[in-house]
């Protein structure tokens, strides 16, 4: 939606690799991005695509070894993320960068009260006394929808429901006023009724303080309901990006196409068999110098297994990392003929 | 409930009831109980698929565990073929054991990792068959076979598979002892999107061939759309809607069912812009501590004053349509205007004759 933005967040070809005793993975490959100031911006892939090794990676918060960052700049406020030093680093995480993870039972700490929770990061990052953090704790919590705010801030992780954990994770990561927010399956965890009150709350916080969000997810639904523009991931890398419509009105590339119909979707429930991606998503043990998706590709050709597709613009702010795409490839040659 | 144009069922259940007792204080004595499942009924057709949905806490594991009497029950009746089993003890129950079988969530911890899967398949029938040592391996491979898996990783363990993997050997130990009835509690939901369709292809695949018939317990709306013939919606122990699956997706009539729907996130970006939401105020309150009156009086964005006293009971509302809401109830409403029309639209119905008053305000 905000098209033309600025970018508040640039990322250049960010590469993660794993090393151990048995062998390195190649967790992300060649990965870039760029994140406009207002918008939310969707990440969508199966576990193990890389999605959220990407965002741990930019932060910093993989432990090293195993893991290697390289590739970049990752370009925030000014500062490569990969080279800055430790004390930008964490004015950056939970300060700037705010992150809401998968599961608040588990990223909470159980035993702190959450209003200490909320405070800490309020005092750590933005240096308030006692009784301010306090306060600005309590007109978090009132902002996120926790009713009897006050009363709840001396309440301990257990005590909340796992709708109102959520809540809380958002409270937290919202409370030095970040200008990007990334949330890591906020809502998988959650029953569709209360996913349906996160999504709600996140989109009226978006609105309300205009920053821009990163939403990490394996849901379609969940994307074609709040995200402006999409990324799908598959083995680690960007297989297609595109705005939100565009996406799925034209999906371009042969796993995003698969992964649309394999969800049974309202119009045409129950009219036939599933269409299935067999096979199994792909472990990079080694550099992937090929399409990670070959192996299971419906109309894979023979250069798929001997170079790694490059992203090719498709006009309409859409680009595809498919050769299929490539002008350069006799569209007649193309086994199914062209993209209809 | 008889659903008597859809054929025999196989399975009744009557009024089941399970509560976990709550032990406190020094004594331990019993101060309450869990209402996981608290009397719910509905028959089983065989060879139909019934979609078992709801959120988590409400009550549908415990509610498929009861009714295979993995859990003994508090009070009701189930009967299988006819037979009353909700009663039989043990010893009697291992005999009609090979008729019904469950196929878990969680494929790692269902499956013992020391054991091949060979051995685990084979198991049920070493358990309850007195078939010859060829025989059985012979059967075991049949059973690979049909659930997709290759013959030649008959001698490996669960860890050396993935999870849409495991799931098919769950599936085939289930399958080993030629059962009618299986339990499925929400046999995707651990399992990746494109591998989500692969296991439920296999489910229907084998539902033709061996004539199944399933009790679909999931969270994942779509899916049991996809796959089930008949739908029944928990809420807080109780089922408050069952109906054939296309009419409840079609026209939803309870407005727990309506909220539930309209928050299934669909992947297509125009219809969720254009969608009317429904959405949901609160949490699901306490099964040890449910609210008087209707359970879903605390959140519903249409409660009248009736719903907080009177629980309202399940009512066929339209043929083979169960619902159990007072809006639905024909004493409830306006002259002249029937029940199921009334319900659909919307806005909140308008106030019955007599005393009973709507209240609004619960929506923001």
């Amino acid at each position: 939606m905000p098209d033309g933005g600025l970018p508040v967040l640039d990322v250049r070809g960010l590469r993660t690799m794993f090393r151990s005793r048995s062998g390195t993975v190649h967790a992300v490959n060649a990965v870039s991005f760029d994140l406009k100031a207002g918008e939310l911006l969707g990440v969508v892939g199966e576990s193990g695509s890389g999605k959220s090794v990407t965002m741990m990676s930019l932060l910093g918060l993989l432990p090293s070894p195993p893991a290697v960052v390289s590739g970049g700049p990752v370009t925030f406020e000014g500062h490569n993320l990969l080279t800055a030093d430790e004390a930008t680093m964490r004015k950056v995480r939970g300060g700037r960068i705010g992150f809401v993870f998968q599961d608040p039972m588990t990223s909470l700490n159980p035993v702190f009260s959450v209003g200490f929770q909320i405070m800490e990061p309020l005092r750590k990052h933005m240096g308030l006394g006692r009784r301010a953090a306090r306060a600005r704790a309590k007109e978090l919590l009132d902002l996120v929808g926790i009713p009897d705010a006050a009363r709840r801030l001396g309440d301990y992780p257990h005590q909340f429901s796992g709708g109102m954990r959520q809540r809380v994770m958002i409270a937290i990561a919202l409370a030095c006023d970040p200008k990007v927010l990334i949330a890591d399956e906020p809502t998988t965890a959650l029953d569709v009724t209360i996913q349906a009150q996160i999504i709600e709350l996140m989109k009226d916080l978006q609105q309300k303080l205009g920053m821009a969000v990163i939403w990490i997810t394996h849901d379609l639904g969940v994307i074609a309901g709040i995200a402006d523009r999409v990324i799908v991931m598959y083995g680690g890398q960007i297989v297609e990006h595109a705005p939100v419509r565009e996406l799925f009105a034209n999906p371009r590339h042969p796993y995003t196409r698969a992964l649309l119909t394999t969800v049974p979707s309202g119009a045409h429930a129950r009219a036939r068999r599933l269409t299935v991606i067999e096979g199994q998503p792909p472990i990079l043990t080694e550099s992937p110098d090929f399409c990670a998706f070959k192996d299971r590709c419906p109309v894979v050709f023979e250069i798929c297994a001997r170079m790694n597709p490059g992203r090719y613009p498709i006009g309409n702010g859409h680009d595809v990392a498919c050769f299929r795409a490539d002008p350069g490839l006799n569209p007649d040659l193309i086994p199914g003929g062209a993209h209809a | 409930m008889l659903d008597g144009t859809l054929g025999e069922p196989l399975v009744e259940v009557r009024d089941l009831m399970l509560h976990f007792p709550i032990y406190s204080g020094l004594l331990r004595r019993k101060t309450g109980a869990i209402k996981a499942v608290d009397g719910i009924s509905f028959d089983l057709i065989e060879g139909e698929t019934l979609g078992l949905v709801g959120e988590s806490g409400c009550g549908k594991s415990s509610a498929g565990r009861a009714i295979l009497r993995l859990y003994d029950i508090t009070s009701g009746s189930i009967r299988l073929k006819g037979q009353e089993i909700g009663t039989l003890p043990q010893s009697q129950l291992r005999k009609l054991r090979p008729q019904m079988q469950m196929v878990f969530q969680d494929p790692q911890a269902s499956l013992n990792p020391r054991m091949t899967v060979a051995q685990t398949i084979q198991e049920p029938l070493d358990e309850h068959t007195r078939l010859s040592r060829s025989e059985k391996r012979e059967k075991v491979l049949t059973l690979m076979d049909a659930v997709g898996l290759n013959r030649r990783f008959a001698g490996r363990y669960p860890h050396a598979f993935s999870g849409g993997q495991r799931q098919r050997i769950g599936i085939a130990r289930a399958l080993a002892l030629n059962p009618k009835f299986i339990v499925c509690d929400e046999p995707i939901a651990a399992l990746d999107v494109s591998i989500q369709a692969q296991v439920v292809n296999l489910l229907e695949d084998l539902q033709e061939k061996f004539g199944l018939t399933y009790l679909f317990i999931s969270h994942d709306l779509s899916m049991v759309r996809h796959i089930a013939t008949r739908v029944a919606v928990m809420y807080l122990g109780r089922i408050v809607e069952l109906a054939p699956a296309d009419r409840l997706y079609a026209e939803p009539l309870h407005p727990y069912t309506r909220a539930l729907l309209s928050a299934v996130p669909e992947p297509d970006p125009a219809a969720m812009s254009d969608k009317k939401r429904v959405i949901l105020q609160g949490d699901v309150p306490s099964p040890a501590n449910p609210p008087k009156g209707c359970n879903f009086s605390t959140r519903c964005p249409q409660v009248m004053g009736v719903c907080r006293s009177h629980d309202p009971k399940s009512r066929e509302v339209a043929p083979g349509r169960h619902v159990a809401c007072h809006l639905l109830d024909p004493a409830m409403m306006p002259a002249g205007s029937t029940a199921a029309t009334e319900a659909t639209g919307i806005e909140p119905s308008r106030p019955g004759p007599g005393t009973i008053e709507p209240q609004q305000g619960r929506r923001p």
